[in-house]
């Protein structure tokens, strides 16, 4: 209803505009904030029930009427996830922030490597080299979690943070992406490098990579919450409670026989608090990434 | 560490010392270093991702259950079975009619989200940030949220009580396969989730359309709104919206978290990959026909995206020209 109402507006104010390349009018302002912002509250609902089902106490969330905010904040629904019983849920937060992080660390230090490689030494297979890269990308890694989970089970990976990061780090879309990134990078700072005597390799880490740190972040930040939000690969790994992450956690919440609804809702949103303060943060890399690698990638 | 350095410092000297040849010392220090930068990556790729492959295809010829060593040679049966499995086959339904609602539906949000944010002149920032926020929420955290309580089927869930305010009876969401209520809590949630990512590419395919096309089309009398819309913005997004539906389809065809979250043990309107997990990983660990399942897949995928590739390139290329 309150879509449509400006609709009519914009159309009638449209030959004043005509003239103008210039768009607006304040008829047709307000229909635009008023769909954007109705746009804007639908998108925020399930932020709101997140907040209000965590700090309810369960007999009002689950309650005759609807209630939208609680009578009383329950503040000591905060630590309740950690007190928990039948759910590790601090073992599994600490899980997450370990493999998150190792996880980013990791593909950043091996793509970004490989990628200079492929884009800036000569060398006569590096084509080869590359197309093997290329082949990877044809197939989505998700699909190989059977291949990969009997390659990590046979290594005794099962269960363990090795198993949870290393099979992931070697991301052959995140190379090219590094690759396409580093064919841009202007050639004259390494050969001022060169002439100051480094060799590729000093090169690469006192000039490449101090000028790239944008490009890293962005990386890095897209990388950082991948990793955090995974659920596939950590809930093959994590057989036993005490290798998994936050979402295999989580995830076990929803098939417990008991319900506690105040509890599972400050559980989740203890575990999206990382990736919040991660975009209140970094929304600019974020953001720049997206627009830069979505596109070429 | 500290060695290899020594090495990548000491490498230009032997080629300015050799002046009579330098182009061979470099082209070995060259050599050198390219091991150097994509040696581990390279060998993680072929231990991690080419091996797994491989190892895959041979045991999907082998009877293999709780065993990743078999010895049964059974030629083809691990795949006769998955392609007459009727879960299986299911699942490959469930993906198309899952792609088909959920692709364009994304394609035009996004694209809708971000010609009304590109149009803002206030809180542009803020707005983008509401509609990218979902973002950082996790395909499991959103199923929790959806599940336990928007759609939550009994009284007190917010679909239910909003629908009850005009005397509807309570819906079974996510309990039954008929009516198919479940598709519309699948598809709402990965459009909350998604729509955001999206919307930031096609804001800066926005951003790169030159202002002259439409001042130009101004002056030729076409009217803004749809005509411009029609006849300017959407081909300039051309390129964009082949990368977005392209990264969408992917996308749809690797759909598992909220399936397994949302439909748990339901033995209907289960997506491929949750079908794989279910046979290779479930009560049977069955790595055999989990892998014969897992070619099978990545064949097609492979299929879908070269043709989708070819079909919407060669679209471009002619536009292009």
């Amino acid at each position: 209803m309150t879509t449509t109402a400006p609709e009519i507006d914009r159309t009638t104010a449209q030959p004043a505009k005509a003239t103008k390349v210039k768009r607006g009018g304040v008829i047709g302002n307000t229909g635009l904030y008023l769909a954007t912002g109705v746009a804007g509250l639908l998108f925020l609902i399930p932020f709101y029930l997140i907040i209000r089902n965590s700090l309810m106490a369960d007999p009002e969330i689950t309650g005759e009427n609807w209630k939208w905010f609680p009578a009383d904040i329950q503040w000591g629904n905060i630590t309740e996830p950690f007190d928990d019983v039948t759910v590790d849920f601090a073992r599994s937060m600490w899980n997450s922030v370990v493999v998150a992080v190792l996880h980013t660390s990791g593909i950043l230090l091996v793509c970004s490597l490989a990628g200079y490689g492929l884009a800036r030494i000569p060398y006569k297979h590096a084509n080869k080299v590359f197309y093997l890269v290329l082949v990877t990308l044809m197939v989505p890694t998700a699909v190989t979690f059977v291949p990969s989970f009997v390659l990590v089970s046979s290594l005794g990976w099962v269960d363990s943070y090795r198993g949870l990061i290393i099979p992931g780090l070697f991301s052959g879309f995140t190379c090219f992406l590094f690759r396409q990134y580093f064919l841009g990078f202007p050639k004259e700072l390494e050969e001022a490098a060169r002439v100051d005597g480094l060799g590729y390799w000093g090169a690469y880490w006192r000039v490449v990579v101090p000028n790239s740190l944008n490009f890293f972040a962005a990386i890095a930040t897209i990388t950082f919450i991948n990793g955090w939000n995974a659920f596939l690969w950590p809930l093959v790994i994590g057989q036993d409670p005490s290798a998994w992450t936050v979402q295999v956690a989580l995830s076990s919440y929803m098939t417990n026989q008991t319900v506690n609804y105040h509890l599972i809702f400050m559980a989740t949103a203890i575990s999206i608090l990382p990736l919040v303060f991660v975009f209140l943060f970094l929304q600019r890399w974020l953001v720049q990434g997206i627009a830069q690698t979505g596109i070429k990638g | 560490m500290s060695t290899t350095t020594t090495r990548g410092v000491a490498q230009p000297a032997p080629a300015k010392v050799s002046k009579d040849r330098p182009r061979r010392g470099l082209r070995a220090g060259s050599t050198f270093n390219f091991w150097l930068f994509t040696g581990p990556f390279l060998i993680g790729l072929i231990v991690f991702v080419f091996v797994p492959i491989g190892w895959s295809i041979y045991l999907s010829f082998f009877e293999a259950r709780f065993t990743v060593t078999p010895s049964d040679f059974v030629g083809f049966e691990n795949y006769t079975q998955v392609l007459t499995d009727v879960d299986f086959l299911n699942s490959l339904v469930t993906f198309t009619v899952f792609a088909a609602f959920i692709v364009p539906t994304t394609w035009a949000f996004s694209l809708g989200l971000a010609l009304l944010v590109n149009r803002l002149r206030f809180m542009r920032a803020f707005f983008r940030s509401v509609f990218f926020l979902p973002t950082a929420v996790s395909y499991v955290a959103a199923s929790l949220i959806w599940k336990m309580s928007i759609f939550n089927g009994v009284r007190f869930g917010l679909a239910n009580t909003v629908l009850s305010w005009f005397g509807i009876d309570n819906i079974a969401w996510l309990a039954v396969p008929d009516p198919p209520w479940y598709w519309l809590v699948i598809v709402t949630l990965r459009l909350w989730l998604q729509s955001g990512f999206y919307m930031i590419l096609f804001i800066a395919a926005l951003q790169n359309i030159p202002r002259e096309l439409y001042e130009a089309a101004a002056i030729d009398g076409a009217k803004p709104g749809w005509q411009t819309f029609r006849f300017i913005t959407l081909p300039q997004l051309r390129a964009t919206s082949t990368a977005v539906i392209l990264l969408l389809l992917v996308a749809a065809y690797q759909a598992f978290d909220e399936f397994f979250n949302l439909l748990g043990k339901a033995t209907w309107g289960q997506p491929p990959l949750v079908e794989l997990y279910k046979m290779a990983l479930g009560e049977n660990q069955n790595y055999g026909a989990g892998s014969a399942g897992a070619v099978v897949l990545t064949m097609l995928i492979c299929v879908v995206t070269l043709l989708q590739g070819k079909i919407m390139g060669f679209g471009r290329g002619e536009e292009s020209k």
